[in-house]
């Protein structure tokens, strides 16, 4: 398939150097140390732009055009380039985010169960009554403490736990239109309540580092509690009532390979 | 492929081998295997409506404008197929619009969606009256929409460049702008933006991402992207989405008179369609010529005519006033009257003729038999430029009486196992053999190598490995070539391309035989000129006869005086001065007069020798279309017209005959080609050349034929000592001159120019530490030894090799040769010159 | 054959353990045990087995998976690919998340038994960006797998090496559509890609490459262990095996509940503890919002591949959304829709530009100003962007309203009644999201 993977950008010369960052450059060479690394892990550079997408993310809490030509010269790539990726998906945020991110489920499940009801309230109750929060808005101002930004979001994959909101994609299970605006109020008061699944709450730019970089190992950010109840209730069940899959029998042989035609 | 195939004794259709048989709506047919049943369909005559469809660029099956029914092996696939996307089979049976129902339904379906967003502006729109969406709305749509919602809208229109412009309401997002960059042209300079119904066509500039730093991207990156193709969006835009700058509200297409044409720009001859209205051009657009240009051209191409009505155009005849040294319009007669007289009595001292690498076939044919006939001289040249004795052997040895099917064509580099470009950097210096060797990398796998000194973009875009070389020390490459690089060049097919800065390299010319002698690969000479492979032919040289006949034959100039007509022994036998010798000679004195053809004198070796010969020459006179350095020394300046307003034929580097016709009628009627003027001059000076029109120049070079008989053995050259570095801060200069440099046929269009490349020199980052520069600071470059000027450009990184700059070799910032009277190969100062402005 | 248990968790079994995610877990509970047989085997025996246990992909389409390996050439001469598709983003879909944050290590046992048996050397996990926990398990027990020899160089000293990158998205439903994955993951815009060539012959880095499902590929370790037959006491003949079906919405206890394929929603719901609050079911998505809707008609319909797709739907996901009757479908309708319309890719006429039609034309209906002609509208411009589209995603987007029409076409036209009836007074919507 010499034409598909011929057609783009191989072999744009060299990956350029620290001392290629712009001199107002938001990005150092640590910045430049992690990119190299993520870069490491894939057969082919490219594959690398959505991690630094998440990278310059971190360093800046949105993807600016800096952000932009930073993973354009990472990766031998046009500016354009990257910027058609980079407009595509939508956790890559065109506007500097708040502190947290809070992203309300209100696909049609969530938004039967109560998730319009909540994304609304907190609209209201991050703007007001007047003049709410619109999608991808701020409440506070980005890069201080408190700032929220506020999305409705598609589907979060966690509809038996309808209705569900993330904070920094950090699962808050079960929520209420209640139970939301503690929350938010909790955030913007420098508060990090523990999600209902996930690890200790940081910050937007800080998953957005993870998402990058990889993650934290600790064991305290990887216990941090997954299986809700809904999640274990059909093992539960079973366990309970002493149903099981048929007994998987020992010394199963793998069957013969079929003769070669 | 053809449709009329065979049919054996039983009425059915041969099926030859590597071909299927097919149905489509009831009509059988045999196609290649692999053929799309669009382009079946379309050989059949039945035309499917379509948008992202085209047949160069990859399918895309996007716009889904071509569904068809097909059924195979008896079973109807379960939806409709886009026919641009599914190859023929055998057995196969498509339905189309024409007979099925769900064809039709389904292609009305598409159309009312692509409509639903799609402004009612036709009225001012620039592609209406020659819009494909409009034209198949018509014949496949509805007549009445059903959406009564709201549109979708954008600010309009947005500049993609300084050349197209955007209006995103009208796009139908069939991406055949942006696989054409990336496929075709490399460039991926514009892209897909958003998604779903907010997708859009966009530039990182346009993409709507905040920042604190205006245009960050176009300042932080240091490349902007650019791109030497982009005017084809434009013309594969099924829609008024892409639109040129320059021709934006200028006219409707059914105002424009349209004549196939012959790009002047350069030796590739590229088929074009020129467009006038009321005696301007509108605008160029590329023709479709598969063996050529395919449906291509370059911008250059496409927007490099304004300068046909420059201010300073020369449309009068004009006569130097002896008394106060000032040129003054004459009439054609006394201008005549005195150019004959002038150089009849510098005639005697002898006249150098000066032809210009431009000139048509006919016109180069009329200078080369002017300077025989009238001014009985040898002494003439069309190489406006470096060039060497060595060139010449060359050119009589390896280039002359080849065409593409003796020789490389288009075709056969796309066919080419492996490519060596020497002195020659493609996208530069002919853009279209860069598409073709892109194409053939991508499309066969051709490997394309690159002798030059660093990796430059089309080295890149090739998919090519860059063997380098230090200015100079290019024909000890070719001579030591890796193994593994010959080996490839020694398969059958293999192509080398040698470019005319071959010139400046003493004994690469031979180095570039020797490859093709040693190796069977086939030779090809491209110059940048469009005119010189045709002066070639014509004997606008000083060692060669029209039609391939040498000077120093006695035989061939027997032959060359009866066809003239002339008196035995009429030909000068002495073989004639070159270029650089003419001025040389009339710098010292030594010439009677100059005839200068339309010949830049910066674009020469040594342009202050240049000067002091026009000066020094007895009588200049001069043949032009804009006043110039030359029209300023001359004693008699004669109008000639440009390439749009004669006829006449280039010769392309292929040695492909491409004849024109006259595509802008001056209503002034003031200006005439050069060998009508020529040809007048003659008969004044008593000489007769029948070449008072194009038609009648090729009837009398038809007449005394192509003899061919001009040989030489392939040169053997020797390469000169390399000048060495004797201080640190020297350099070997590498330089080439860019396709956008503000040369003299891009005059007046500043929307071409706003898409130039960043002028700048490039060096290694040794080499910039050694001379205590940095990326980005202005460098100053001098010539090595004494005199000449200086030039500031702006220092970039890249892959030289230590101790070599490249620098452009044109445009208003950096003329090497004009400032420095430098070249490729020289020696150059190199020093800092404080930060960038 | 005997008769089965109601649950059979098997993919969920561990999931009760503490630490259910680490390896020291998973190894006490027989993990890694498949990995060393499989290595012992050839190539082509574990391609066998898994076609002969019938084991169909679990992300929606169903292709059985032995037959999607076998596809992959039976050499070396280029890199292979094994990319498994972890996007879950249909709506109503929820179980490949709990599985990787919960057992981890399934999934990367299978990935390397898979990756062996289609000579790959080079796995990826392409996670939906939105699951940072997930991926931190995720990577956490990949770093556990390297260190104990799972993965990397010489695994067990087979001779055979893998590596394992799990790679984040970016918020983009259509990259769970295998060619718009490997284009993202190739660093580009998730779009689709023609097809042939078919990723077995052309896929990732324009490599062969297989694309499965993590609920597919984590099944791999127990068919290794226990054989195909064992996988075929439960399920049916064409549908076999266990499956985790995820109910979500107006059910009592909603929840994973891992079943014989086969079960039907009756069943489900039983287990679940009915419909909440005793409110009567309306109706339900059997896998996702791309299948087409099923109504209390349906409870009896046998979830497995062949049952849906004979009551007119498809199993997709086995994403079980339960509505019941205080939800108004053209509301329904119109969110999905919308869904659609911020997820379709763009490269597309029908997709893009009739998800934006369709969307426009349901919430002026839902607005109370629809008419009775914009519902043959609605059902024409649905017509030309079924099965006219580039993939599925447009099939999948008129699914709900074709379906929902079908079923409630009173409730669409009652709502160009409330506009006929407009201008007297503004009555207060009779469901949930009506009118809203």
């Amino acid at each position: 398939m010499t034409a598909d993977a011929l057609s783009h950008g191989a072999g744009r010369g060299t990956a350029t150097d620290v001392d290629s960052l712009p001199e107002d450059s938001p990005f150092g060479a640590d910045t430049v140390a992690t990119a190299r690394e993520i870069i490491a892990r894939y057969p082919q550079s490219r594959s690398a732009l959505l991690p630094l997408l998440h990278l310059v993310q971190s360093v800046q809490g949105y993807v600016s055009q800096h952000g932009i030509a930073f993973c354009a010269n990472q990766l031998e790539l046009s500016t354009a380039e990257v910027s058609a990726v980079a407009t595509f998906y939508t956790m890559y945020k065109r506007k500097p985010c708040g502190e947290h991110l809070v992203s309300v489920c209100t696909n049609t499940l969530c938004a039967a169960l109560g998730g319009d009801a909540i994304y609304d309230k907190l609209r209201t109750h991050l703007g007001s009554e007047d003049k709410p929060l619109g999608h991808e808005e701020t409440s506070g101002t980005p890069g201080e403490q408190g700032s929220i930004t506020l999305e409705h979001a598609e589907c979060l994959a966690a509809c038996d736990f309808a209705p569900v909101l993330q904070v920094n994609y950090e699962y808050y299970d079960n929520q209420t239109t209640e139970s939301a605006v503690d929350l938010v109020d909790a955030l913007r008061r420098g508060e990090k309540p523990a999600p209902t699944r996930g690890a200790p709450l940081t910050d937007f730019r800080g998953v957005e580092y993870q998402l990058a970089a990889g993650f934290d190992t600790a064991a305290e950010a990887v216990g941090g509690p997954s299986a809700s109840a809904a999640t274990l209730r059909g093992a539960q069940l079973a366990n309970e009532r002493g149903w099981t899959a048929p007994a998987m029998p020992d010394n199963v042989d793998l069957p013969p390979a079929p003769e070669k035609k | 492929m053809t449709l009329a195939a065979d049919r054996n004794h039983e009425g059915e259709l041969e099926v030859p081998e590597g071909y299927v048989k097919l149905t489509i709506d009831g009509l059988e047919v045999v196609a290649p295997q692999g053929e799309l049943i669009i382009r079946t369909a379309e050989r059949l005559g039945i035309q499917v409506p379509r948008f992202c469809d085209h047949p160069l660029l990859d399918p895309a099956g996007a716009c889904r404008q071509c569904l068809v029914e097909v059924e195979m092996g008896g079973r109807p696939m379960p939806k409709p197929q886009a026919s641009c996307t599914v190859p023929v089979a055998d057995g196969m049976v498509v339905k189309t619009q024409h007979t099925s129902p769900v064809a039709d339904k389904a292609q009305q379906g598409v159309m009312e969606l692509l409509l639903i967003n799609h402004p009612l502006d036709c009225p001012i729109c620039d592609k209406g009256g020659e819009c494909p969406l409009q034209n198949q709305a018509m014949s496949n749509g509805r007549a009445e929409s059903r959406f009564v919602d709201t549109k979708r809208t954008f600010p309009k229109p947005l500049p993609i460049s300084s050349q197209v412009l955007l209006d995103r309401e009208r796009c139908v997002l069939c991406q055949r702008c942006t696989r054409f960059s990336n496929e075709i042209a490399g460039d991926p300079f514009i892209e897909l933006l958003e998604r779903g119904a907010g997708q859009q066509i966009g530039t990182s500039a346009t993409a709507a991402i905040a920042d604190e730093a205006e245009s960050a991207a176009n300042t932080i990156e240091g490349k902007p992207f650019q791109s030497y193709f982009s005017g084809n969006t434009i013309q594969i835009c099924p829609v008024g989405a892409l639109t040129s700058a320059a021709y934006r509200f200028r006219s409707r297409p059914f105002d424009l008179v349209s004549t196939p044409s012959i790009c002047e720009g350069c030796s590739s001859g590229c088929a074009e369609r020129v467009d006038t209205r009321r005696g301007k051009i509108m605008r160029k657009l590329a023709s479709n010529d598969p063996e050529v240009n395919e449906e291509w051209i370059c911008d250059k191409g496409r927007f490099s005519f304004p300068y046909v009505a420059a201010a300073d155009r020369v449309l009068r005849p004009q006569v130097r006033n002896a008394e106060t040294g000032k040129l003054e319009d004459a009439s054609w007669t006394e201008a005549l009257r005195v150019a004959a007289e002038g150089l009849t009595a510098a005639r005697e001292r002898g006249v150098g003729v000066l032809a210009s690498g431009r000139s048509t076939l006919e016109d180069a044919y009329a200078y080369s038999k002017f300077a025989r006939i009238a001014l009985r001289t040898n002494d003439i040249d069309f190489r406006a430029r470096a060039h060497s004795a060595e060139e010449l052997d060359f050119l009589t040895a390896k280039v002359l009486g080849t065409n593409p099917e003796t020789g490389v064509s288009f075709a056969s580099i796309e066919q080419a196992p492996a490519v060596l470009c020497v002195a020659l950097e493609p996208e530069d210096e002919s853009p279209i053999v860069f598409l073709r060797l892109r194409k053939a990398a991508r499309k066969s796998g051709t490997k394309v190598f690159h002798l030059a000194s660093w990796t430059s973009p089309a080295v890149t875009k090739t998919f090519g490995t860059l063997l380098p070389a230090v200015p100079g020390e290019e024909p000890k490459e070719l001579d030591h070539l890796d193994s593994a690089v010959r080996d490839q060049l020694s398969a059958p097919g293999a192509v080398l391309l040698v470019g005319e800065r071959a010139a400046e390299v003493p004994g690469l010319y031979s180095a570039v035989a020797r490859l093709a002698e040693s190796t069977g690969a086939k030779l090809a000479w491209i110059p940048r000129r469009a005119g010189e492979r045709g002066a070639l032919e014509a004997g606008a040289l000083p060692t060669l006869l029209p039609g391939g006949r040498a000077v120093a034959d006695a035989a061939a100039r027997t032959e060359l005086e009866t066809a003239w007509g002339l008196e035995a022994g009429a030909l000068p036998t002495e073989q004639g001065k070159d270029t650089a010798d003419i001025l040389r000679a009339a710098a010292d004195g030594e010439l009677g007069g100059l005839l200068v053809g339309g010949v830049d004198p910066d674009d020469l070796p040594d342009p202050a020798l240049a000067r002091t010969a026009l000066r020094s020459a007895g009588f200049v006179v001069s043949l032009e279309v804009r006043h110039s350095a030359v029209t300023e020394l001359a004693d008699v300046v004669l109008p000639v017209a440009a390439a749009p307003e004669k006829d006449g034929s280039f010769v392309n580097w292929e040695g492909r005959h491409r004849p024109f016709e006259i595509a802008l009628h001056r209503s002034d009627g003031a200006t005439l080609p050069d060998c009508r003027v020529l040809d007048t001059l003659a008969i004044e000076m008593d000489a007769d050349l029948f070449t008072q029109t194009p038609k009648a120049a090729t009837e009398d070079l038809l007449r005394i034929g192509y003899a061919g008989t001009a040989v030489a053995a392939a040169p053997n050259a020797q390469p000169s000592e390399q000048p060495t570095r004797s201080k640190p801060n020297q350099a070997v200069l590498a330089t080439w001159r860019e396709l956008l440099d503000g040369g003299s046929l891009q005059a007046d269009e500043p929307a071409l120019a706003g898409t130039a490349r960043t002028r700048c020199v490039r060096m290694s980052a040794n080499t910039a530490t050694e001379a205590g520069l940095r990326k980005g600071e202005l460098a100053v470059l001098s010539a090595a030894v004494d005199g000449g000027g200086e030039v500031r450009l702006p220092v970039e990184i890249a892959d030289l090799p230590d101790g070599v700059v490249w620098a452009p070799g044109g445009g208003e910032f950096g003329k090497i040769r004009r400032d420095l009277g430098v070249g490729h190969g020289s020696l150059v100062v190199l020093r800092g010159g404080g930060s960038q402005a | 054959m005997t008769e089965v248990d109601k649950l059979t968790p098997v993919l969920t079994k561990r999931w009760l353990s503490p630490n259910s995610w680490t390896l020291r877990t998973y190894e006490q509970l027989e993990g890694y045990t498949a990995l060393p047989k499989a290595l012992r085997g050839s190539p082509e025996q574990l391609v066998q087995l898994v076609k002969d246990s019938g084991l169909r992909g679990r992300g929606g389409a169903g292709f059985p998976a032995g037959v999607k390996w076998s596809f992959m050439p039976p050499n070396e001469d280029k890199p292979h690919y094994l990319v498994i598709n972890a996007d879950e983003g249909e709506p109503g879909t929820c179980k490949d998340i709990p599985l990787m944050m919960a057992d981890p290590h399934s999934l990367i046992e299978g990935c390397v038994i898979a990756s062996y048996a289609m000579r790959a050397h080079h796995c990826f996990i392409y996670v939906r960006g939105e699951v940072p926990h997930c991926i931190r398990r995720l990577n956490a027990a990949v770093a556990e797998a390297y260190q104990a020899g799972y993965l990397g160089k010489n695994i067990l000293g087979s001779g055979f090496d893998l590596e394992l990158v799990v790679h984040a998205g970016a918020g983009a439903y259509i990259c769970g559509e295998e060619t718009a994955l490997l284009d993202s993951l190739e660093g580009r815009r998730g779009q689709p890609r023609l097809k042939p060539p078919f990723p077995a012959a052309a896929g990732l880095y324009a490599q062969p490459t297989t694309v499965n499902n993590v609920e597919t590929i984590a099944s791999v370790p127990y068919i290794v262990n226990a054989g195909a037959d064992w996988f075929r006491t439960m399920g049916s003949e064409k549908s076999p095996g266990p499956k985790i079906y995820s109910l979500s919405g107006h059910v009592e206890r909603p929840g994973q509940y891992e079943a014989p394929l086969g079960t039907t929603l009756r069943e489900l719901l039983d287990l679940a503890g009915g419909m909440k609050d005793g409110i009567p079911l309306k109706f339900w998505t059997p896998g996702g919002s791309s299948t087409p809707l099923f109504t209390a008609e349906h409870l009896d319909v046998p979830l497995d591949f062949e049952g849906a797709a004979e009551a007119g739907s498809m199993l997709g996901t086995t994403a079980l959304q339960i509505f019941n009757e205080t939800v108004s479908v053209p509301w329904a309708v119109m969110k999905w829709t919308e869904f659609y319309k911020h997820e379709s890719c763009g490269k597309c006429t029908p997709c893009r530009e009739g998800t934006y039609w369709l969307t426009q034309i349901l919430q002026r209906m839902v607005r109370g100003e629809g008419t009775e002609t914009d519902i043959d509208t609605l059902l024409d411009v649905c017509d030309n962007v079924l099965g006219r589209s580039f993939c599925a995603l447009g099939d999948g987007a008129v699914s709900p309203i074709t379906s929902g029409i079908k079923y409630f076409k009173d409730e669409f036209l009652a709502l160009c009644e409330s506009n006929r009836a407009k201008g007297a007074s503004q009555t207060e919507p009779a469901l949930a999201g009506a009118g809203s």
